[in-house]
């Protein structure tokens, strides 16, 4: 059914179509309405899943995990301190193996208070085993969604998906959005590690150096793994509702001489950035990365390369160029913008382009020379 | 497997001979707690989950790949089991299921950082028991001070004896009306079986406090684990109570000790963690029991 949406109602209306059969939340400035909406589809009816209306977002997490090792598909949302708060809990439900999936609206930590987009949030728990998928439109927010408990669930994975959007500029904002009736896209849940009184197993005891690591590493091969799945998933997907995505979506990059990496928003405002410089004769392109975990594998030889971190590692540099740089080689010209909200249009963007500096760092409206 | 529900229990040979801890855990000599979580399983049988917060009980179950608890036991992060029971008895409902959801947790993470998740659990109405086996200290990591440590005990963290009172946890939890509440001590075994019973037989939130003597926190010899949760009891140290759906029972031994307490020396000076009480202290800690005791006999009476 096609309608108008805003990023978090769409997300709200994947879950609905999801079915879960626990949901556990809190509310965050600017996830709220994703849960709010919930509520409200659990209390008219619309939809049959348990709501826990938990005292915090630790709380959450670990409501999630109870339910889905107890037996049934399980979501959560949240965003910023909020996530934060649950850290200690992502990693417990990475490391259960348990197909939790939660949207994270992304948004700056404090201090000082700041309620806009950031990346930050996402990445601080980058090595916690979750993966992570980043969108750029209401209609991605919903899809991306839907395929999350899929490849959550997939038996190669078994491993939680943190679906993130960005802050207002995506959860705030409408547009068009086609809902689906998903049939058997989503099979019922089943986890083959559920709890089952007839077989009493430990969950997670005292595990001793050498059988640890064999745990860790297990994780790591269905990170691996999850690749293949996510393309399967993604295929499906793409044959049965007709939108197609990928671990990245380029635009004009065939014979592009320079790239723009980025995520969000930012990579939906960088196409517009591409056209104008098109239009100069700058034979620019965007690859905008949808999977952060696991990282895909980029093919960017012979390209210079503008990546927009909207995020940093303090003391180092931006988390998305350093990435490019360790996974291709090559040197970007790493611009950090948008931090806490900044406004960056897509003629800032064309701008980080035509004033590219390989191998250097910007802060946007710090230091930038453009 | 034995219908226990239907086996009337008026003595300890009633109680099922089912075992759900195998022999030879690692739990010191002389360890209450895991007597307690004995008595626990074979109240609450086979279609029961544990979940466990980092506690003396998740080293007691043993290292990975073996367990030595025969039902499923759910190990959780310190602050998390009350909120991770929540979701699994949501998720039993909705599939159907009966299990019962026992969180089975030390003092330091029920009163201290797992209070938070306590509290919201109770609030929310989570249909499960929560069971704190109180040894008044952080047992697993070597006897540091708990929000639940007595009035001038000593643990390594108050090496000079706490200068604070226990937080009176059960307060804390009746404040949140739950349908079933009750305080046990390991000395009293048959008293454990029948309140966990019970509470497993009400909907809703319920909630067991059992005071579980530790021979190399309290500092006394292992072979004085009974003799010690005793005395608590006969000295009015720990009162034996029920609380159903608001009202309050004392129960018999408390009764007894009410009309004829023990010297609280008796009870303190058995014990190396109140080594060198100064007499001041003493004097508070039996106005403290004094006061408890007076308070819940008031309101057994329906005075306040």
């Amino acid at each position: 059914m096609l309608t108008i949406a805003t990023g978090n109602r769409a997300v709200a209306e994947a879950v609905k179509a999801a079915k879960p059969g626990v949901i556990a939340a809190y509310p965050i400035t600017p996830q709220t309405e994703i849960v709010e909406q919930i509520a409200d589809y659990v209390t008219t009816g619309n939809l049959e899943s348990r709501y826990i209306p938990v005292e915090s977002e630790h709380s959450a997490m670990a409501a999630c995990i109870g339910a889905s090792v107890g037996g049934v598909r399980t979501f959560t949302a949240t965003s910023s301190h909020g996530l934060l708060y649950m850290h200690e809990m992502i990693h417990w439900a990475a490391g259960g193996r348990l197909p939790i999936v939660m949207a994270n609206v992304n948004r700056a930590l404090g201090p000082g208070w700041n309620t806009w987009a950031e990346h930050t949030d996402a990445f601080s728990q980058r090595d916690t085993g979750w993966l992570q998928v980043y969108v750029g439109t209401v209609q991605e927010a919903y899809d991306a969604t839907l395929m999350a408990f899929r490849i959550a669930e997939d038996e190669r994975v078994l491993l939680p998906v943190m679906v993130n959007l960005d802050g207002f500029s995506l959860s705030h904002i409408t547009q068009s959005l086609e809902t689906e009736e998903i049939g058997d896209f989503l099979p019922p849940y089943h986890l083959p590690h559920a709890i089952d009184t007839e077989n009493p197993r430990g969950y997670g005891p005292m595990t001793g150096p050498d059988n640890y690591y064999r745990f860790r590493w297990d994780i790591e091969r269905s990170m691996r793994d999850a690749r293949g799945v996510i393309a399967e998933v993604e295929s499906e997907f793409a044959d049965r509702f007709g939108r197609s995505y990928g671990p990245t979506e380029e635009y004009r990059c065939e014979d592009a001489d320079v790239v723009v990496i980025a995520l969000g928003t930012f990579g939906k405002e960088a196409e517009v950035a591409v056209d104008r410089l098109r239009d100069e004769g700058i034979r620019a392109g965007s690859m905008r990365l949808r999977w952060f975990r696991p990282f895909p594998d980029l093919d960017l030889s012979g390209r210079e390369v503008v990546v927009i971190d909207r995020d940093y590692s303090f003391g180092f540099g931006g988390v998305v160029a350093h990435s490019i740089r360790a996974k291709t080689g090559i040197e970007p010209y790493s611009v950090i913008a948008g931090l806490g909200g900044q406004e960056v249009t897509y003629n800032d963007i064309a701008d980080f382009v035509r004033g590219r500096r390989p191998g250097e760092e910007t802060w946007f409206g710090v230091n930038d020379h453009v | 497997m034995t219908d226990i529900s239907r086996r009337s229990v008026t003595n300890l040979s009633a109680i099922p001979k089912e075992e759900y801890i195998y022999r030879c855990t690692s739990a010191c000599a002389g360890c209450s707690s895991s007597l307690c979580l004995r008595y626990v399983l074979k109240a609450a049988g086979p279609d029961s989950v544990l979940v466990v917060p980092a506690c003396c009980t998740s080293v007691i179950q043993g290292i990975y790949p073996a367990t030595a608890m025969n039902v499923p036991v759910y190990n959780v992060a310190f602050a998390a089991a009350a909120a991770c029971a929540s979701g699994m008895s949501e998720a039993f409902a909705a599939t159907g299921k009966e299990t019962n959801v026992i969180v089975y947790a030390g003092d330091g993470g029920t009163v201290d950082i797992g209070i938070q998740s306590l509290s919201g659990a109770f609030e929310r109405g989570t249909n499960f028991l929560y069971i704190c086996y109180d040894n008044e200290a952080y047992g697993n990591t070597g006897m540091q001070r708990s929000g639940s440590t007595p009035l001038g005990a000593r643990t390594t963290t108050t090496p000079g004896g706490k200068p604070t009172s226990k937080k009176d946890l059960d307060r804390i939890v009746e404040a949140h009306n739950p349908p079933y509440m009750a305080t046990a001590c390991s000395a009293y075994p048959l008293d454990l079986y029948k309140k966990v019973r019970k509470a497993l037989s009400i909907r809703g939130p319920k909630f067991i406090h059992i005071l579980a003597p530790c021979p190399p926190g309290w500092r006394y010899p292992t072979e004085k684990t009974v003799e010690m949760g005793k005395l608590a009891v006969k000295t009015g140290v720990w009162v034996l109570y029920e609380r159903e759906f608001g009202k309050l029972t004392i129960n018999g031994p408390s009764k007894a000790a009410m009309r004829k307490p023990e010297p609280l020396e008796d009870y303190i000076s058995g014990q190396g963690r109140f080594k060198n009480l100064s007499p001041e202290t003493l004097d508070l800690m039996r106005q403290q029991v004094e006061q408890n005791i007076q308070r819940l006999a008031r309101e057994e009476e329906g005075v306040c």
